[in-house]
């Protein structure tokens, strides 16, 4: 198409009007508008998926994404992308992207709880959003708003809406989707270390020669990981040996030397076996257990996480399963596991004494012999018979495997890698089989040096990056600082310039507390971002019921419409990933920066702008006064702190956490590390406004903050980890590389953490001669007892210590085997590699949708036979939750044993969270998606 | 092209003289029985299936109505059809394109079963101890264009490896070391025609804008070796030599005249 210049300025002009006005535009004229701007231009990026952290190429022609490549130069990727990767370009340019924000109004433009959605100016979306807020806020203080956040949310995201959360509003109640993810891996990273994060990093793929993946279907999942150790067997196929244990067989399986199908929950009995394994072998290597560990166990009632059963919103079906919170019925199988701690015997009762509070995390130290006595019971006998998984092997076979996973552990001649994703995280006991991973990996002296180490693998691409290390969490603040913590939260009110006793010392609402609080009426407005609640929630017909019908208002900040957005009030169209500047944190701490490479379609625009113009709405003096929380709680006036630190009590909360005079004399706009490589300066939608002459939320075209607010943020933010094991390299650096792993002390990077020939820190901590120093400094300082409690209250420091913790077996809540209302069926849930979390992105990439259009339920060929199932055959998945439809299918990718099936989540139509227990890990808080009970018919 | 085939094109040809002008030439070219049509399972070869088809459209019915369709938003997906102008089929005649509808594997075969003339037969869809299964189909067999594959281009695909119904045996996972990369192996999807049903899944599955794998019927691509050669480190290529016929005699030009004539030919040299 030729085109003069004047008819370019026209049409550049009219697509501008008419995005910002909302006007839908004749596919033709914006094809036009995208082709006249600049010709094609690549740029670096990173993968928008998953937490391997692939890095990308980006070609931009006009105003479009058109192309990506692997980044050759990306040492995660090397180049190469799985297919989920490989379709980054057309993620955003799905016919139905939400191009305008979206509130059910009546017919005479008031709000409507019950009125249809209609498109909205920017400013009456936050004019309702604000009048609402405060109308909640007002009344019920700031414990009764929240953020569903994410570890999808790009470092500046999470950090601006965190800081909006705790310095702002004073509230805790911001919990990432990270909450149903990793979890209990941070958990297990506290309790044993006292710092967050993996110590290994993906070298320890090439230089291990043994991999273990415990509940981690990395074929499909992290297939560029996977293929990472497909090469390393290829390399070394006699002495590379790859075990994979599932519930069910996965995609590893065919890769693996060994396949090890465990019944849900025995984990814990697997790996005391192996513990005991250890200690009867005689391969405890002792110089290292010494010097740098010590042995410690906590209380083992600790329920599961689940609601109160007294609580008026379980419903009758489910409170059989719910009793269990408050008392169990201990079996003759745990009578066993149990008896190191007691003369348990099958037909007692286990009340839950450790449940509430802080039960689940008291621990404390014990002596060698306890913890002997507490694996004792784990013979190769009873944890054979316990923890077959599969009806059809022998049991000798399976006592084989077991024995050969041991000898693979206990082999000093070999280096080995542990490897676990959702198998661990999601999971009643999660935190504890975090714990007991590392338990194995530090009896060994196998942990914190290359090609030997439990690594944990991240689901999320910034589950890391974001949720864990900003620390979106309703407990946590930047850095591994705790709100529950008054030195910690000195730290954060120093940093950010805010009066002393700001921020809220009480630990908000996790993930699932929100949602059984806004079904108890306690939660009223929620802001739900980079995430999709009402899908990904467990238990899910609670939550969409107390959305739709309840005395609340829910905004969704999404790009297209999904679950969510259909239970929202309002709705707010986002900018997504490479239409905004950002960065993500992988599993291996490498951080990525890219640059903003397009504007967003209509008036969409970056969550980031959303935050912060919101934070406009408030003025100290509504936020910054003395509140008295429902449990009591006071929160002091810090009015007058702020007027001597110069803030008058009109300021905004924009202008006093996101637009503060050094950030704008600091980070000025335009600044010339927007200009890449290739000599294309980028936009920044929230530095400049963009093109399109977005009108914002003052009624107003919006044109930009005028100066850097990403880059203002991250360097802001940066400040917290340094010095302090968290050290992050300066914005512009992560410009120019492609990724640094933290922490990054004077400008290098750090591969194997609390090794001294490695890691600056370890160096720092370590006492003279010693190769490590596990240097973290939470919760290093415990009470000293036995197997059966602690019998100090005085509390013994742990310096540079790891703890090897005895955990005992103990079966699921809702395990089928002692189902007595004929909910036969383990339901086990997942992912595929074609889909990502709830399919918003993946089911509009035309080649994703056809190649898996539709979940379908995977089962054993016998179970269907019996069931008098065909393949195909649509079915009804019902637990004492909720039912679902689905197909079943008998001969897929995955092949679970009798008596289990397994279906993703992705599909939305298959609503699978309506069935899932929403039990959690006692410490962790984070669902246990893998097991609930069911049963299967024909629909 | 036998007596029956040509009176069965003649016919077709003179029907569709009648119709409108731009379907005839089209009609015309489709009934040249072309060779690329996916049959149903348990279909006699094609040059025999053309000739026993009746073109009574009861496969098709019998797909349409079978119990446990997939279902994609709300949508059926059709399998088979009777071929109509345009198809590239000859006309009346059921096949299926995988792309779109793939062949579902039905466990009790409907389709093969409904058909009335025996041109869909358990016969041809059995192994070879004689127990009949669609497993044993042959509908067809998936080829793989390596040069638009991205696993070959040591992306991490497979995805027509996990749509497969005969997961590991028809499609295996090849591993390959990746020499530029150093260390992220190729994941090569493999057919194994021994096991390939020819069902389509994996074509529907593809994720290029074209499939890089394809169905083509087994007569049109695969080829045939000779039973006078096995495999010298397969058990089951062995099973070849029972085929191996005792009429052992081969033919070149060079072999025709027989040995007396041809030494009594003397020989010449040059002076």
């Amino acid at each position: 198409m030729s085109m003069n210049r004047r008819d370019f300025l026209k049409t550049t002009a009219a697509v501008a009007a008419a995005s910002a006005a909302g006007i839908a535009i004749p596919e033709d004229a914006k094809a036009a508008a995208d082709n006249t701007q600049a010709d094609w231009h690549w740029d670096k990026a990173v993968c928008r998926f998953c937490g391997t952290g692939c890095g990308i190429m980006i070609a931009t022609k006009g105003n479009k994404c058109v192309a990506v490549k692997g980044d050759p130069l990306n040492p995660v990727n090397r180049g190469i992308n799985c297919i989920k990767g490989y379709f980054n370009a057309k993620i955003m340019y799905g016919a139905d992207r939400l191009t305008q924000p979206l509130l059910r109004l009546n017919e005479n433009g008031e709000f409507d709880k019950n009125a249809p959605f209609r498109p909205v100016s920017w400013k009456r979306a936050f004019d309702e959003m604000e009048r609402q807020f405060k109308k909640y806020y007002n009344k019920y203080g700031p414990t009764s708003v929240g953020i569903f956040g994410s570890g999808q949310y790009t470092i500046e995201e999470g950090y601006v809406a965190l800081k909006l959360v705790k310095a702002g509003w004073r509230s805790n109640n911001i919990d990432p989707n990270a909450r149903h993810c990793m979890a209990s891996a941070v958990v297990g990273f506290y309790q044993t270390f006292g710092i967050d994060e993996p110590a290994g990093c993906y070298d320890d793929i090439e230089i291990t020669d043994t991999v273990i993946t415990w509940g981690a279907n990395m074929a499909e999942m992290h297939p560029i990981l996977w293929s990472r150790v497909s090469d390393a067997k290829l390399n070394n196929p006699d002495k590379y040996y790859v075990v994979n244990l599932s519930t069910y067989r996965n995609r590893c399986s065919n890769l693996a030397d060994m396949e090890i199908i465990f019944r849900p929950n025995t984990d814990l009995a697997i790996m005391n076996y192996i513990a005991r394994e250890i200690l009867h072998r005689g391969a405890v290597n002792w110089n290292f257990v010494k010097k740098y560990t010590v042995f410690a166990t906590g209380f083992p009632d600790i329920g599961y996480g689940m609601r109160n059963p007294n609580s008026p919103y379980v419903t009758p079906k489910e409170k059989d399963t719910v009793e269990k919170q408050a008392r169990k019925v201990i079996t003759e199988e745990e009578a066993i596991a149990l008896s190191p701690i007691g003369k348990w015997k099958a037909g007692d009762i286990m009340y839950m004494k450790h449940a509430k509070g802080k039960g689940p995390f008291k621990h404390w130290e014990i002596t060698f012999e306890e913890f002997k006595k507490g694996v004792e019971p784990y013979t190769l006998d009873y944890v054979a018979k316990v923890a077959k998984g599969d009806k059809d092997e022998s049991l000798e076979s399976f006592k084989r495997k077991l024995k050969k996973l041991a000898d693979l552990y206990c082999d000093p001649n070999r280096k080995i890698v542990s490897f676990w994703t959702m198998g661990f995280n999601q999971h009643v006991r999660g935190s504890w089989v975090n714990e007991q991973i590392y338990m194995i990996h530090l009896l060994l002296g196998k942990q914190a040096e290359p090609g030997n180490g439990a690594f944990s693998l991240t689901g999320q691409p910034s589950a890391c990056g974001t949720a864990r290390e900003v620390g979106t969490f309703a407990h946590r603040l930047p850095a591994d600082l705790l709100v529950a913590n008054p030195k910690h939260r000195k730290i954060a009110e120093k940093l950010w310039k805010i009066p002393h006793g700001t921020i809220n010392p009480k630990v908000g609402y996790h993930f699932l507390k929100m949602m059984r609080e806004l079904e108890a009426g306690n939660l009223k407005w929620v802001w739900a971002q980079v995430n999709n609640p009402w899908q990904n929630t467990a238990n899910a017909n609670h939550w969409l019921k107390a959305a739709r019908t309840m005395d609340n208002f829910i905004v969704v900040s999404d790009c297209y419409p999904g679950v969510s957005a259909r239970v929202a009030d309002l709705v707010l169209p986002i900018g997504m990933i490479y239409e905004k500047w950002g960065a993500y944190g992988n599993a291996e701490r490498r951080t990525q920066h890219w640059r903003q490479q397009v504007v967003a379609p209509g008036i969409a625009m970056p969550d980031l702008w959303t935050l912060t113009e919101f934070a406009k709405r408030f003025k100290l003096k509504e936020v910054w006064h003395e509140w008295k929380l429902p449990d009591g709680t006071v929160l002091p006036d810090v009015l007058e702190e702020a007027k001597a630190m110069g803030y008058s009590p009109e300021d905004t909360l924009f202008d006093v956490l996101f637009n503060r005079e050094e950030y704008r004399k600091n980070f000025p706009w335009p600044d010339p590390i927007a200009r890449d490589e290739g000599g294309r300066m980028h936009p920044n939608t929230e530095a400049e406004g963009d093109f399109r002459n977005v009108v914002g939320s003052d009624g107003k075209v919006f044109n930009g903050y005028g100066f850097f607010i990403q880059k203002a943020m991250w360097e802001e933010y940066r400040k917290f980890g340094i010095g302090r094991g968290h050290d992050l390299a300066d914005f512009d650096t992560y410009q120019k590389v492609r990724g640094l792993r933290w922490p990054v002390v004077n400008g290098h990077e750090t591969k194997w953490r609390f090794n001294v020939n490695y890691d600056p820190y370890a160096r720092k901590y370590a006492k003279p001669g010693d190769k490590f120093a596990f240097y973290g400094h939470l919760l290093k300082a415990i009470p000293r007892g036995d197997l059966k409690g602690p019998k100090t209250h005085k509390k013994y420091p742990l310096p540079n210590k790891a703890k090897i913790f005895w955990r005992p077996f103990m079966v699921h809540p809702e395990d089928p085997k002692y189902d007595t209302k004929g909910y036969k069926y383990w339901l086990c849930t997942g992912r595929v590699l074609e889909h990502w979390h709830t399919g918003t992105m993946t089911m509009r990439v035309p080649e994703l949708y056809r190649a898996m259009p539709e979940a379908l339920l995977y089962m054993n060929p016998k179970d269907a036979k019996e069931l008098g199932l065909e393949r195909f055959d649509l079915v009804v998945i019902e637990s004492r939750r909720g039912k679902v439809k689905a197909r079943i299918e008998t001969r897929g990718r995955n092949k679970p044993p009798r008596g289990l099936v397994m279906i993703p989540w992705f599909d939305e139509k298959i609503l699978i969270n309506k069935c899932t227990l929403d039990a959690t890990c006692p410490l962790s808080k984070e669902t246990d998606y893998k097991k609930a009970a069911v049963k299967i018919y024909k629909a | 092209m036998d007596r029956r085939t040509f009176l069965n094109n003649l016919i077709q040809l003179s029907a569709a003289a009648t119709a409108a002008g731009a379907v005839v030439s089209g009609f015309a070219e489709e009934n040249k029985n072309k060779p690329l049509a996916l049959r149903p399972p348990g279909a006699l070869p094609e040059k025999d299936f053309i000739k026993t088809c009746i073109r009574c459209g009861l496969c098709v019915e019998a797909c349409k109505n079978r119990e446990n369709k997939m279902i994609v938003n709300g949508k059926e997906i059709d399998t088979l059809y009777l071929a109509a102008p345009g198809d590239s089929v000859p006309i009346g005649t059921p096949f299926f394109n995988p792309r779109t509808g793939p062949c579902f594997m039905c466990d009790d075969i409907p389709c093969m079963y409904a058909c009335p003339t025996g041109a869909l037969t358990p016969k041809e869809c059995e192994n070879n101890k004689g127990e009949v299964a669609i497993d044993y189909a042959k509908m067809g067999v998936a080829v793989i264009d390596p040069s638009s594959c991205i696993a070959f281009w040591g992306l991490q695909c497979t995805a027509c490896y996990r749509a497969c119904p005969e997961i590991d045996k028809a499609i295996t996972i090849e591993w390959k070391q990746n020499k530029r990369t150093g260390k992220h192996a190729y994941r090569i999807p493999v057919v194994h025609e021994d096991y390939c049903t020819g069902c389509g899944m994996c074509e529907m599955a593809c994720v290029t804008e074209k499939p890089a794998i394809k169905i083509f019927p087994r007569e049109v691509f695969l080829g045939k070796v000779s039973n006078r050669y096995v495999k010298g480190w397969s058990k089951q290529d062995q099973q070849r030599v029972k085929n191996a016929s005792t009429k052992t005699t081969t033919k070149t030009p060079w072999s025709k005249e027989n040995p007396l004539q041809n030494l009594n030919q003397g020989v010449n040299w040059n002076e």
